[in-house]
């Protein structure tokens, strides 16, 4: 089972957990419904297309409603600490969560105490409180934007806000900072890096580049990066080799953009809806 | 893609750091307010990110000049905002970000502070999309901004509580400056 961890924007959304499902430009779980917009909406209407496409069951979704507070987050790392430990998972994404060190160690540990260990895929503030607490190998894969990447590089910033200049400076040469974050323990297994090119690297360097089609619209797009994570959590959970899954997931979402033909004030819920479409060209390619 | 620093005013401090201190406070909301008030007072302080040993994983802080921590706390404390601790400052301080991006797309025009982007269309100054960020008020605050003249929208630094949304703000700061 594929389960997708994250919160929405809206302070009434109660702590829920449950298959998840696309009605119009919604989501809808345990009976209620967010709006696909950005965010971890965005993450999991890409992964529910995925697996549709893919005939894999729907995936299980852990959410609240956090606006940054973070008590949504704290309510919703308390309860995976004690019911992660329950669940058989293939697949576990962590996501849009209040950057918080002390819970993510704790979940880490229930990860730990699961009957199977699933592959773990973190990105944003989730990935942020994994780099900060020093685990960030035990992840399989790490989803950053080049911002992001530069972030990781960085052995002394707790947060993208404090990333030092010069290695921002960096941030178009994108091999040399991904080298660096696996220098100082700061990447997981896999790193996917999304960009104007996007790069799947490991530990021994770039592994593979995708750079087409490029739409230069996409960078100003809300929830086009975590729209990306959801393809490739997707492929990822129907037992592809994560490798595999990413560069197919990388050129996935750009052929949902190029079938998009989006502009700058283009959102990602239109792009979303071409992932079917994108997911097919690529099997007939294959 | 143009590559601009903008140098904010900057307090000037004793390069020992032994006339400064931080205010530590529960929320980056509570710093934002603060921030706000003490400027609004006239004070030296600067936002900055926590030593090490206090950080959690979404931190800021605010530097003061520590003759004047009486005086400072006063002020806050007369505006409902109670920080967790005031402390002379012990280890170096994070910088945080000051570098912006910013990339013409003909009709638009993106600007990004650290790892937030905000996008506005140049002839209706409507913001048309908000991007990056990994916080938990990046998607909130893209549903109050998403739509609205860049006039009318409520600022990041009033309803954002995260860095992120610290960030977004200093990116609204220099979409106002440049429309």
């Amino acid at each position: 089972m594929l389960a997708i961890v994250g919160t929405v924007p809206d302070p009434e959304f109660p702590l829920l957990s449950g298959e998840v499902h696309i009605e119009g430009d919604n989501l809808c779980i345990a009976g209620r419904r967010a709006p696909i917009r950005r965010g971890t909406p965005a993450l999991l209407a890409a992964a529910i297309k995925t697996v549709e496409t893919l005939n894999q069951p729907a995936p299980f979704a852990f959410l609240v409603g956090d606006i940054g507070l973070g008590q949504g987050s704290r309510l919703l790392y308390e309860h995976l600490t004690r019911r992660l430990s329950r669940f058989e998972l293939r697949t576990l994404v962590f996501h849009y969560l209040q950057p918080d060190v002390d819970w993510h160690n704790k979940v880490l540990f229930a990860v730990d105490d699961m009957p199977r260990r699933p592959v773990l895929i973190a990105d944003a503030g989730f990935m942020y409180a994994a780099k900060m607490s020093g685990q960030s190998a035990a992840y399989d894969l790490f989803t950053p934007d080049a911002g992001e990447l530069a972030f990781l590089a960085d052995e002394q910033a707790p947060h993208p806000f404090y990333t030092r200049g010069f290695i921002l400076h960096e941030e178009n040469r994108v091999p040399e900072l991904i080298e660096r974050a696996y220098l100082h323990e700061n990447a997981a297994r896999y790193l996917l890096v999304k960009g104007d090119r996007d790069y799947l690297a490991d530990r021994s360097g770039v592994l593979a580049e995708v750079d087409h089609p490029c739409e230069e619209a996409m960078e100003a797009i809300g929830g086009t990066g975590d729209m990306l994570t959801g393809i490739v959590s997707g492929l990822i959970e129907s037992g592809m080799e994560i490798s595999r899954a990413a560069v197919l997931a990388a050129r996935a979402n750009r052929l949902a953009g190029f079938h998009t033909k989006p502009n700058p004030a283009t959102q990602v819920v239109e792009i979303i809806q071409m992932v079917p479409r994108a997911l097919a060209d690529l099997q007939k390619a294959d | 893609m143009n590559f601009l620093k903008r140098g904010r005013p900057k307090p000037t401090f004793a390069p020992n750091g032994k006339d400064r201190g931080i205010l530590v406070f529960d929320h980056t909301s509570d710093v934002i307010r603060a921030e706000k008030i003490l400027q609004s007072n006239g004070w030296k302080i600067r936002v900055m990110g926590p030593p090490p040993e206090i950080r959690t994983g979404c931190d800021l802080v605010i530097e003061f000049p520590l003759m004047e921590k009486l005086n400072i706390l006063r002020t806050i404390r007369d505006a409902g905002i109670c920080p967790r601790d005031a402390v002379p400052v012990s280890s170096p301080l994070l910088q945080p970000v000051d570098l912006f991006h910013i990339k013409d797309f003909g009709r638009y025009l993106m600007v990004r502070a650290a790892n937030m982007k905000l996008t506005i269309d140049k002839e209706t100054l409507v913001i048309v999309n908000v991007s990056g960020g990994g916080c938990p008020d990046v998607p909130y605050l893209a549903a109050q901004m998403v739509g609205k003249p860049l006039a009318e929208t409520p600022a990041p630094n009033e309803i954002g509580h995260t860095l992120c949304g610290y960030a977004l703000h200093l990116a609204y700061e220099e979409m106002l400056r440049r429309c």
